[in-house]
């Protein structure tokens, strides 16, 4: 009998197996959904009858002998940065309260070839500015690990529907670590593919150039038979890169061995130390630990223009956000706010701006717009891009020496609810470890290693590989996870608390 | 308020002028520059549009291979290098008829620059001169939605009740032609400018990648305009004055700006950098929207394209299929067709060379197809406020008009009565003369009777033909074919009239 504690990837073999329905599946996670999400808040919209609709479909196909493919009828759950035809899309945003978008973004339309019912949107900072879900419009996620405690962001939607239950599978964005820190601190796995490797169309833009939409999930195998179905070339995107991609399925079954015999490992030295916390780090140490114990050779590298990724970071996001959010000014779609009085387009345009966006928005705007300015353009978005290029060199002179790069997703686990709101720097700060792969366009998963002792909150372990080396990922992910899981004798989230708070229930570890 | 103007002359006694051109041509490709939507402006409002160029969140840009075709033929054919390697870049501003808020368009890399075009204007003696004028860049960018202000009186967004947006034009590819600052032109200014455009889109039109009409907004020009003290070489400051959308007011509002800087600065005033759009009915310039260094479009590289990167050997394919440049090629049709300076000056004037072209290759004689556009069509073009190319008759109707006339069917006064039928859109000029029984009489029976009559009628003349004044003849003629209604062939009668009477 199927819950919704199994992987897709069980929940696949068992519809496969006709030991289910994809009715039944989504109905089981529809269910969970109801019972929980009012704690948890992981959705914007959910879609019920849409979702049971494609499932009868799905169902129909399989009892003809069509099934379209592994995923077929197992249900999932998007970021609500993926447009949605017939579905709301906001962004976390009130600029975008109400909008139906009258098109699907590529991945989106994937999924539904693929026969994947959309339970749902879900919840994310607004327009993908943050790191905590905190600043959606439409109130925050909680961290299914304690109430408390942030999910992560911008994606925090997406990593606490799976760490929750409340679906097998999810749609993630990563802009500077949007899937994988929600990941780290959720205790999911979430990769952001290679720049290119998934298409970009209907995704609404934070940071055009490093933007990616991967797969958010419990297991590094559903990532990768998630990944499959999304990924490859898309005509709509000019960015999106036109090539043939190896199965990430097989290299996550290949890896799930737990041998890493041969497999060259860099610790990255400039992705660690003061300002880490103590937990994360000994975490850290002991995966490494444990990947040498299955064979892996481990040497230190040096990334040292990592020390200003996050200043390029700062630079280039705001800056192309600046540009890209210009388009909500209610002329066409969205809110509208119109001034008392006899206004003009431009007052209207002010006026909903003003009301539409939340303060993070506004403060990024701002920030991008000076830094695109006549005579700032070349000391800030100039430099930042070339501090990119450097970062760029740093990965390929590393992976001149290793296979992969790993460090701790993120040098914290899961902060309390506003703890961090009146600190964008200290926000920023979280971004830290996963930002650099972004501003060089190359994949990265992460996957669970453990609880810190200060807290008993889950850890993220990243792994990084050359662009277009996404399988690469899959396989150190597969590994690690299976040699973490051993030791653990159980998934990581079996030792999750259940939806409690610590504020209310006094738990801590 | 009314400009003062100093007079012309005057003007260029004490100021020497600097032009610079904009040029906007509206792509005749397929589909629009960065989406597949047709790139046909005009149909229902709103109907030809996509979530690309709506702007719509999410939704990416894809360059039209097509445009950039035409781009680098456009390029090749002012002389240009091409771009080896080129981005497009976003130009940020808010306007409600901008899907996106910011233009995507080219910035410092554009596909096209540093080419020349080779103007030809006439000096005092009538003689063709040559004026060269400098390209600094053509570039790659779409066109805006197009808004309607309804209410208001002028049209213009101020003070209208409220104002309409149609997306069908928004991202219809652009070609930006824009010069290097035209000095030297002195008294010559006008001219040039409007010689410049008039060439700039006889190019065009033999490229083949645009429709090319001004008055549809296909090309339209701006026109930069300084004056600096004479005999400076300083560059003074510019007004830029839009929407010019013919030849004739290229050269009006450049002569009407010289006369307005002329005067402000001449008084110890100073020119205030803006936007002044043209009035087409009074033939004066106002002022725009201020425009000062400091506007600023925040450009940066449009990160959800890819640069475009032409081959070396595509772009030497495309060199390849460059039409003939229309100067060389004025000059070897006035040589095939042996137009006079004059002729040839005022057949490409009229915008007539091409269909005078067209008309010989037809059948017609080159004489023959110059005088019909030049005359009886010219003639009409005017009258009905369009242009030549656009009034509803062809060069094979009016190389076959001429054919009737060379064979007699028709006379040249019956000829024009054709053209009347044609361009009423009665049918071809066979079917026209067949409705309305325009053919000649050339039947010697009926003729011949009414030769009859009019030497009975007229015996002092008949007597004087009969005594060797055939130069009398003419009012016998004239007699013939008033009774004939003008259907008949004035040769013919006096064929006849003679026969009888010597």
């Amino acid at each position: 009998m199927s819950t919704v504690r199994d992987t897709a990837a069980d929940l696949a073999a068992a519809l496969a197996g006709g030991e289910t329905t994809s009715v039944e599946l989504t109905q089981l996670h529809l269910d969970r959904i109801a019972e929980v999400d009012e704690r948890v808040h992981a959705f914007l919209h959910v879609d019920g009858e849409g979702a049971l609709a494609d499932a009868a479909e799905s169902d129909a196909r399989r009892a003809r002998g069509e099934a379209r493919g592994p995923l077929d009828g197992v249900p999932i759950a998007v970021k609500d940065v993926l447009t949605t035809r017939g579905l709301p899309t906001t962004c976390g945003s009130k600029i975008l309260e109400g909008w139906v978008p009258p098109y699907d973004a590529t991945v989106v339309a994937r999924l539904r070839e693929a026969g994947l019912p959309i339970l749902g949107k879900t919840n994310m900072d607004e327009f993908a500015m943050g790191s905590s879900t905190e600043h959606s419009a439409y109130g925050p996620t909680r961290n299914p690990w304690d109430l408390d405690r942030i999910p992560g962001g911008s994606g925090g939607g997406s990593a606490a529907a799976v760490a929750a239950f409340e679906a097998p599978l999810a749609i993630g964005t990563d802009t500077g670590g949007s899937i994988r820190q929600p990941g780290a601190v959720t205790g999911t796995v979430g990769v952001k593919p290679t720049y290119g490797g998934v298409s970009r169309y209907g995704l609404v833009a934070l940071a055009n150039s490093l933007d990616q939409a991967g797969p958010v999930t419990r297991t590094v195998l559903d990532a990768a038979m998630l990944h499959d179905v999304i990924g490859g070339h898309d005509p709509r995107d000019s960015t999106s890169i036109d090539q043939a991609w190896p199965s990430f399925t097989e290299a996550a079954r290949a890896g799930a061995t737990g041998d890493l015999t041969g497999v060259k490992i860099g610790v990255i030295t400039e992705l660690a130390g003061e300002g880490w916390q103590p937990g994360v780090m000994a975490r850290f140490d002991e995966s490494v630990q444990t990947m040498v114990a299955a064979g892996a050779e481990v040497v230190e590298v040096s990334c040292p223009s990592f020390a200003h990724a996050l200043a390029a970071y700062y630079l280039i996001l705001p800056a192309e956000a600046s540009s890209n959010l210009a388009k909500f000014d209610a002329m066409r779609y969205g809110l509208r706010v119109t001034p008392e009085g006899n206004p003009s387009a431009e007052e209207v345009m002010r006026a909903t701006r003003d009301a539409g966006f939340g303060d993070e928005v506004k403060r990024r705007i701002i920030l991008g717009t000076y830094a695109l300015s006549s005579g700032y353009y070349d000391a800030y978005y100039g430099q930042a891009q070339k501090v990119r290029t450097l970062i760029s060199r740093d990965f390929d002179a590393a992976f001149a020496q290793v296979d992969v790069l790993v460090s701790p997703t993120a040098p914290t686990t899961a902060f309390r609810l506003g703890e961090k709101l009146d600190d964008p720097m200290a926000m920023y700060l979280n971004d830290l470890a996963t930002i650099p792969a972004n501003l060089a366009g190359v994949p990265g998963i992460s996957v669970p290693n453990g609880l810190a002792d200060e807290d008993g909150l889950p850890v993220g372990l990243q792994v990084l590989a050359p662009a277009l080396a996404d399988d690469r990922v899959y396989r150190v992910g597969a590994a690690a996870e299976a040699l973490l899981t051993r030791a653990w004798g159980g998934p990581l989230l079996d030792q999750a608390t259940g939806l409690t708070s610590s504020a209310t229930e006094g738990v801590t570890r | 308020m009314t400009d003062i103007l100093m007079p012309f002359d005057e003007v260029l006694a004490a100021y020497d002028p600097a032009l610079g051109l904009e040029v906007h041509v509206e792509l005749n490709t397929a589909s629009k520059m960065f989406c597949g939507c047709p790139a046909v402006f005009g149909g229902e409002p709103n109907a030809g549009v996509c979530p690309t160029c709506l702007g719509l969140p999410g939704a990416m840009p894809v360059v039209n291979g097509k445009a950039v075709e035409s781009a680098i033929r456009i390029g090749l054919a002012l002389n240009c290098d091409i771009a080896e390697w080129c981005r497009f870049a976003r130009k940020n501003y808010f306007y409600p008829d901008m899907p996106k808020n910011f233009q995507t368009s080219q910035y410092d890399e554009p596909i096209c620059f540093d080419g020349w075009m080779d103007v030809d204007i006439q000096n005092e003696a009538g003689e063709t001169e040559t004026f060269r004028v400098e390209i600094e860049r053509a570039h790659m960018e779409e066109d805006t939605g197009k808004s309607l202000h309804v209410g208001g009186s002028t049209g213009r967004i101020h003070g209208a009740d409220y104002s309409l947006v149609d997306y069908n034009r928004a991202g219809i590819p652009l070609i930006e032609i824009v010069t290097r600052p035209i000095v030297g032109a002195g008294e010559k200014a006008p001219e040039v400018a409007k010689a410049y455009v008039a060439q700039l889109r006889e190019l065009i039109v033999a490229l083949g990648v645009s429709e090319a009409r001004m008055d549809q907004g296909n090309l339209r020009a701006d026109v930069n305009l300084s004056l600096a003290p004479k005999g400076s070489g300083v560059l003074g400051t510019r007004t830029e004055t839009k929407n010019v959308n013919s030849f004739r007011s290229v050269e009006r509002a450049v002569r009407y700006e010289m006369q307005r800087h002329a005067a402000i600065l001449s008084g110890g005033g100073s020119i205030l950098q803006e936007t002044r759009h043209w009035h087409e009915d009074t033939g004066i310039t106002t002022s725009g929207r201020e425009k000062s260094d400091a506007e600023d479009y925040r450009y940066f590289p449009e990160p959800d394209l890819v640069p475009v990167a032409p081959s070396r050997e595509w772009v030497e394919e495309l060199r390849g299929t460059l039409p003939e440049n229309p100067t060389v090629r004025r000059s070897r049709l006035q040589a095939e067709w042996g137009f006079t300076d004059m002729e040839m000056r005022d057949t490409v004037g009229a915008g007539a060379l091409g269909l005078v072209e067209e008309t010989i290759a037809q059948g017609a004689a080159p004489q023959a197809a110059r005088k019909w556009w030049l005359g009886e069509l010219a003639r009409r073009s005017n009258e009905d406020g369009v242009d030549l190319v656009d009034l509803p008759i062809t060069p094979a109707d009016v190389a076959r008009i001429q054919a009737l006339v060379d064979d007699k069917t028709v006379n040249d006064k019956l000829a024009r009565q054709v053209f009347e039928g044609v361009l009423a859109g009665e049918g071809t000029p066979d079917e026209v003369v067949e409705k309305r029984g325009l053919a000649v009489v050339s039947d010697d029976g009926a003729l011949g009777a009414a030769v009859d009559n009019a030497i009975a009628a007229n015996p002092d003349v008949a007597d004087k033909i009969r005594d060797g004044k055939v130069a009398a003849a003419g009012a016998l003629i004239g007699a013939v074919m008033k009774e004939m209604r003008g259907q008949a062939d004035a040769g013919r009668v006096r064929e006849l009239i003679l026969e009888k009477l010597t």
